[in-house]
């Protein structure tokens, strides 16, 4: 499962990537760009520093691929649980009025 | 004789076990992070009053926090590899200066709680908007915090065990588990100061 003579990763690359995403992350916020235009740039550049973490610091890189698939179990349920209640964010933001039970419908 | 199937992965050894072990603790753990974060989502999108958190949380103070987990994290990578060249002084360096990382962290977010819940922001109070932010906030930085206390616990654990002789070039497991965690701690760090601070 581990090989503990492998090839030691340039760990102050991967800082410097870290130190350099989190510093155009928190630039990204003062731009005048559309909201939705920085809240895509700020979710792909924190995505790119955790598997930047997950990948070197973690070593899944360096580990068989059932381990990568084990970290990957909570992201995919992460997805389903957002996708889940998507339904109840739009039907909030957009004020749909709950339709009137027929049995409560007064003539 | 050769077996007929070359396995492709190396089999699940007692060495390996341990590893094994925490990476299935993490991925309980990050599902519960994911769930607060979702929750964390679903109340903010359904409120009407959220405040921006860029204009009420201090941005810059947190991206030095984050700036410091980062390099706990390669201290903590540098002291693992140390003491796989069987290098004990340089591990035990390493794993205290990732204490002190993860302490240095806990000392500015308790500033930056002192600092908001002197303008008012609780866990049931918010004079920003949404009371749910503050309550929001409190739970998933605290949550957090409580992670990297725990952290900071168990390093000072594994630095007392190094001290005392117990891993060498060869026996070192331990620390990297323990590293599997810290990396844990320093990754949620990254998805909250995205999702709580800056979008």
């Amino acid at each position: 499962m581990v090989s503990s003579h492998r090839k030691e990763p340039n760990y102050l690359a991967v800082f410097w990537w870290l130190v350099g995403l989190t510093i155009v992350e928190v630039g990204v916020i003062y731009l005048p760009l559309a909201k939705v235009v920085i809240n895509i740039l700020l979710v792909g550049f924190a995505l790119s520093k955790v598997t930047l973490v997950a990948m070197y610091f973690m070593h899944l890189r360096f580990e068989p691929v059932t381990l990568s698939v084990i970290a990957l179990i909570p992201l995919l349920l992460c997805v389903i649980l957002v996708l889940a209640l998507l339904p109840d964010h739009v039907a909030v933001r957009h004020k749909i009025a709950p339709t009137p039970h027929k049995s409560v419908i007064v003539r | 004789m050769k077996a007929a199937v070359e396995p492709t992965e190396s089999p699940l050894i007692p060495e390996s076990s341990g590893k094994l072990g925490m990476w299935i603790f993490l991925v309980g753990d990050a599902m519960t992070f994911g769930g607060l974060l979702a929750g964390y989502g679903a109340l903010r999108y359904g409120s009407a009053d959220w405040p921006v958190p860029s204009e009420v949380l201090g941005i810059p103070l947190t991206a030095v926090m984050t700036f410091i987990l980062i390099c706990s994290s390669v201290t903590m990578v540098k002291g693992l590899a140390a003491i796989r060249r069987g290098n004990h002084r340089r591990m035990r360096n390493f794993l205290l200066l990732t204490v002190l990382g993860g302490l240095l962290f806990l000392g500015l977010q308790a500033l930056e709680w002192t600092e908001l819940i002197h303008r008012g922001l609780t866990l049931t109070g918010n004079p920003f908007g949404s009371t749910l932010f503050g309550t929001t906030f409190f739970v998933l930085t605290g949550f957090h915090g409580a992670h990297v206390t725990g952290g900071a616990i168990y390093l000072s654990c594994i630095v007392i065990l190094g001290v005392r002789g117990r891993f060498s070039g060869e026996n070192h497991n331990q620390v990297e588990i323990a590293g599997l965690y810290w990396h844990f701690v320093d990754l949620v760090w990254i998805l909250l100061f995205t999702f709580v601070y800056l979008v």
